[in-house]
């Protein structure tokens, strides 16, 4: 065997995993996030299926509460591309008021996003839903699958897990049940931005800084996108210069004070970054062992 | 550890040292206590892989657990069970880099009753690291962890006796337990160890080497990592191409696609297509970075064939010079993964590469003792546990011994009640092929554009038309005939429904 290049090996695996769910399931659909891992996504999807289209629709779970900046990219790349775009909203949660604020964080996310997620795969009949999480984000997700069954519910049990052996993918499900696909797992942030980097793929511009209105609490920076966002006696948002390193709701993404503004910069700061990628996500914090709980309810 | 990090000052250059780097994917087996968990982590911490916010977590939970400082272990045992309990129960992926090489570990659990998660471990492994604890030596899960090293066809095995720090760094505790993991390597010619004494606790000839073992010259277990060379020794350089998808987007364009296996592929390369055996060659490697003139193992890619030819999903594309075997008889090395047991005369699903298929599970030859290696005669295996099997697979099966070629050599068993996959497969060879009785009897021809059927008690599709059994000795007509005969939904087994026939 011919020693390939990590980023290459990196890709050709993705490139099989997204042509074997399409071989393999019946209505696959890929899970867009607009985040830097699913325009990376889109790329592979590019070039598994080429000289072909991509054979599959987006399905955007939109929460209401992502960045304005994320929306304006999401029509226009997917548009660009002539990519067929779904999007679902939890109408009713948000006329019931639903925000991280009134409601804290593990409501409005299993209302926003989980509950959404479910409804939206239900609704368009999707039994594979690929989607760009990476097993280094996060501990839970160290251990998920490629290939990653869930029940009629939609849940995961990570204690009984189908093995996956070599690159041979256990596809099969009954009707109701359905998969999570997940190409990117083996790849690294680092990676993420090498990629991005070597194949000059569009990101949405919050991920580069520039001077932005922050609330600023200690070392944390708070985006003011929504009105609810509550503000402290005498607080006024400063002009901080600063970036996103991944991407949510703006209620619940800090931004990071940074001046990396082009891709090889951000590379730079990652190499030399003491914390990690989801440190600013404040869902994650909620609970010991969020994202597993998360998960088994049906997260992404 | 500054060092293991690129200099800012020279950013590009850092850029393209990392586009240069190649990926090293091993796995480690360990059992309980022998501190596998703690060395996966100090090579993350070691190589700065770990974030501070991740350390503060790992610090944090550790308060209560009868453990100083950083608890390294915390750092990789994702489930909250397994954090609870302190042992590690799945498989889990971890990732770190140096400037040399990127790397992807395995970790999974060393105890006997894991032995389906270090299998699954070790089946996209190069590289096994093995631990054996200095002050208990070489116990018999170490032979049981040689052997599943051996068997998915890991060449290359780092044993590192940790815990050097307990028995005062000795050479002689050292040396000792080498002659005795020596002496279990005998019997796996395959494989290319690598001894180095460590603590993973105290850091010792992880990253660095130590200047607690003076008499160990040889280079640390991450030096040893980042220069052993990557890639098979004895896996075949033919060219198999397993056919995932045919891609069809206009009447211009018919291209399949799919990874290459192994060997490479040049345009103008003879080619044969299995199981049909028809013979063209490549017009054309297609991928969306454009045309390439080359294509090596590996690479996912499009081919154009010179010539049209009936093909689809499973089928494989392969080198004429150097033919895989094909029966529809196989033995093979099993892994059992599942709570219910194998069942002899059982119909399972295969997938094989990128084909599904139905296989019949015809004998359990025997079953392996894990760790005496002795050889138990017995009628079904049980999880966990590991035998050799025949295996009759409804259509003609194209494949390569599993010691010559890891992805065509390879499959999983599928229960087709419960979609579980509940076996892992190693192919040894083909088996004996006499169990195509059941369609000895019928033969088949083709009559004014028609095809008539003929059995033994003179059954035609064709109602008057009087049937002539034609000879079928040639496997090829005979795989023909097969390929017909499930398209015409005519059962190759008795008691086949309609959904055996889906693909």
């Amino acid at each position: 065997m011919t020693a390939r290049i990590h980023l290459q090996q990196l890709e050709a695996e993705s490139i099989h995993i997204m042509r074997e769910v399409v071989a393999e399931c019946q209505r696959p659909v890929l899970l867009y996030s607009i985040g830097k891992d699913s325009s990376v996504l889109l790329r592979l999807a590019q070039k598994a299926f080429f000289p072909g289209p991509v054979p599959f629709p987006l399905l955007h779970i939109d929460t209401g509460y992502k960045f304005k900046e994320m929306i304006e990219f999401r029509d226009r790349y997917t548009g660009e591309l002539g990519l067929n775009l779904i999007v679902h909203t939890n109408r009713a949660a948000l006329n019931e008021g639903a925000n991280p604020f009134n409601w804290g964080t593990q409501r409005c996310c299993g209302a926003l996003k989980t509950t959404a997620l479910l409804d939206g795969l239900r609704q368009g009949g999707f039994d594979a839903a690929i989607g760009g999480a990476r097993r280094d984000e996060e501990r839970s997700r160290a251990k998920e699958r490629v290939f990653s069954f869930r029940d009629q519910r939609g849940q995961w049990d990570p204690r009984n897990q189908r093995p996956e052996l070599w690159n041979i993918f256990n596809t099969r499900i009954h009707p109701g049940e359905s998969l999570r696909v997940f190409p990117l797992s083996n790849w690294t942030e680092l990676d993420v931005w090498q990629y991005i980097h070597a194949e000059n793929i569009p990101i949405v511009p919050l991920y580069f800084a520039k001077p932005r209105l922050m609330l600023v609490r200690g070392d944390s920076l708070l985006p003011i996108e929504q009105p609810f966002v509550p503000r402290l006696p005498g607080e006024v948002p400063k002009l901080v210069t600063c970036r996103m390193r991944s991407l949510g709701c703006s209620p619940c993404t800090g931004a990071i004070r940074s001046d990396a503004d082009t891709v090889p910069r951000i590379i730079e700061e990652l190499v030399t970054m003491r914390l990690s990628e989801r440190q600013n996500r404040v869902i994650d914090h909620d609970q010991d062992g969020s994202m597993e709980i998360k998960k088994q309810e049906g997260y992404f | 550890m500054a060092s293991l990090l690129a200099p800012s000052e020279s950013f590009s250059a850092f850029l393209e040292l990392e586009k240069g780097k190649d990926l090293l994917r091993f796995t480690t087996a360990g059992s309980v206590d022998d501190g596998k968990s703690t060395l996966i982590g100090r090579l993350l911490y070691d190589s700065r892989s770990i974030y501070d916010d991740q350390l503060e977590s790992a610090t944090k939970a550790s308060v209560g657990r009868n453990v100083g400082a950083i608890d390294f272990s915390l750092l990789t045992d994702g489930l909250r069970a397994e954090r609870e309990q302190g042992i590690t129960i799945d498989v889990a992926y971890r990732y770190f880099a140096t400037p040399r090489r990127k790397f992807i570990i395995a970790d999974t659990p060393g105890h006997e009753q894991y032995t389906r998660n270090m299998v699954t471990g070790a089946s996209t492994a190069e590289l096994a690291i093995v631990l054996v604890d200095a002050r208990k030596g070489v116990l018999p899960q170490s032979r049981r962890h040689s052997y599943i090293a051996g068997l998915l066809g890991i060449e290359r095995v780092v044993i590192a006796v940790n815990k050097m720090d307990l028995v005062g760094y000795n050479e002689n505790v050292f040396r000792a337990i080498e002659n005795d993991f020596r002496a279990i390597l005998a019997r796996f010619p395959e494989i290319e160890p690598y001894f180095v004494p460590v603590s993973a606790l105290a850091g010792d000839n992880i990253v660095s080497r130590s200047s607690h073992m003076p008499w160990f010259t040889g280079p640390s277990l991450l030096e040893h990592l980042e220069t052993v060379p990557v890639g098979g020794r004895v896996q075949t350089s033919a060219f198999r191409f397993p056919v995932q998808r045919v891609v069809r987007p206009s009447h211009e364009f018919r291209g399949y696609a799919g990874t290459i296996a192994s060997g490479s592929v040049r345009p103008g390369d003879p080619v044969t297509i299995l199981p049909s055996g028809r013979e063209t060659t490549i017009e054309s490697i297609v991928t969306f970075d454009g045309n390439q003139e080359y294509a090596s193992a590996g690479q996912s890619v499009t081919l154009t064939l010179s010539q049209e030819i009936d093909l689809s999903r499973g089928d494989f594309i392969v080198s004429s010079h150097h033919l895989p075997l094909k029966s529809h008889g196989v033995k093979s090395m099993l892994v059992w993964l599942n709570e219910k047991p194998a069942e002899i005369g059982k119909r399972y699903r295969i997938k094989h590469a990128s084909r599904q298929d139905w296989a019949i599970l015809r004998e359990i030859d025997y079953r392996l003792n894990i760790n005496t290696l002795e050889q138990d005669d017995v009628h079904t295996l049980e999880m966990n546990a590991i035998g050799q099997i025949t295996l009759e697979t409804a259509r003609l099966l194209c494949f390569d011994r599993y010691t010559e070629n890891r992805i065509t050599g390879s499959f999983i068993l599928i229960d087709p009640a419960t979609n579980a996959t509940v076996a892992a497969g190693m192919i040894t060879g083909a088996a004996e092929t006499g169990t195509l009785a059941p369609l000895a009897g019928i033969s088949w021809q083709v009559k004014d554009g028609a095809l008539v059927l003929t059995s033994e008690q003179g059954f035609s599709t064709k109602p008057g038309a009087s049937g002539e059994p034609l000879a079928m000795e040639d496997p090829e007509a005979l795989e023909a005939l097969r390929h017909m005969l499930s398209r015409l939904r005519v059962a190759p087994f008795a008691g086949t429904t309609d959904a055996d026939f889906e693909i």
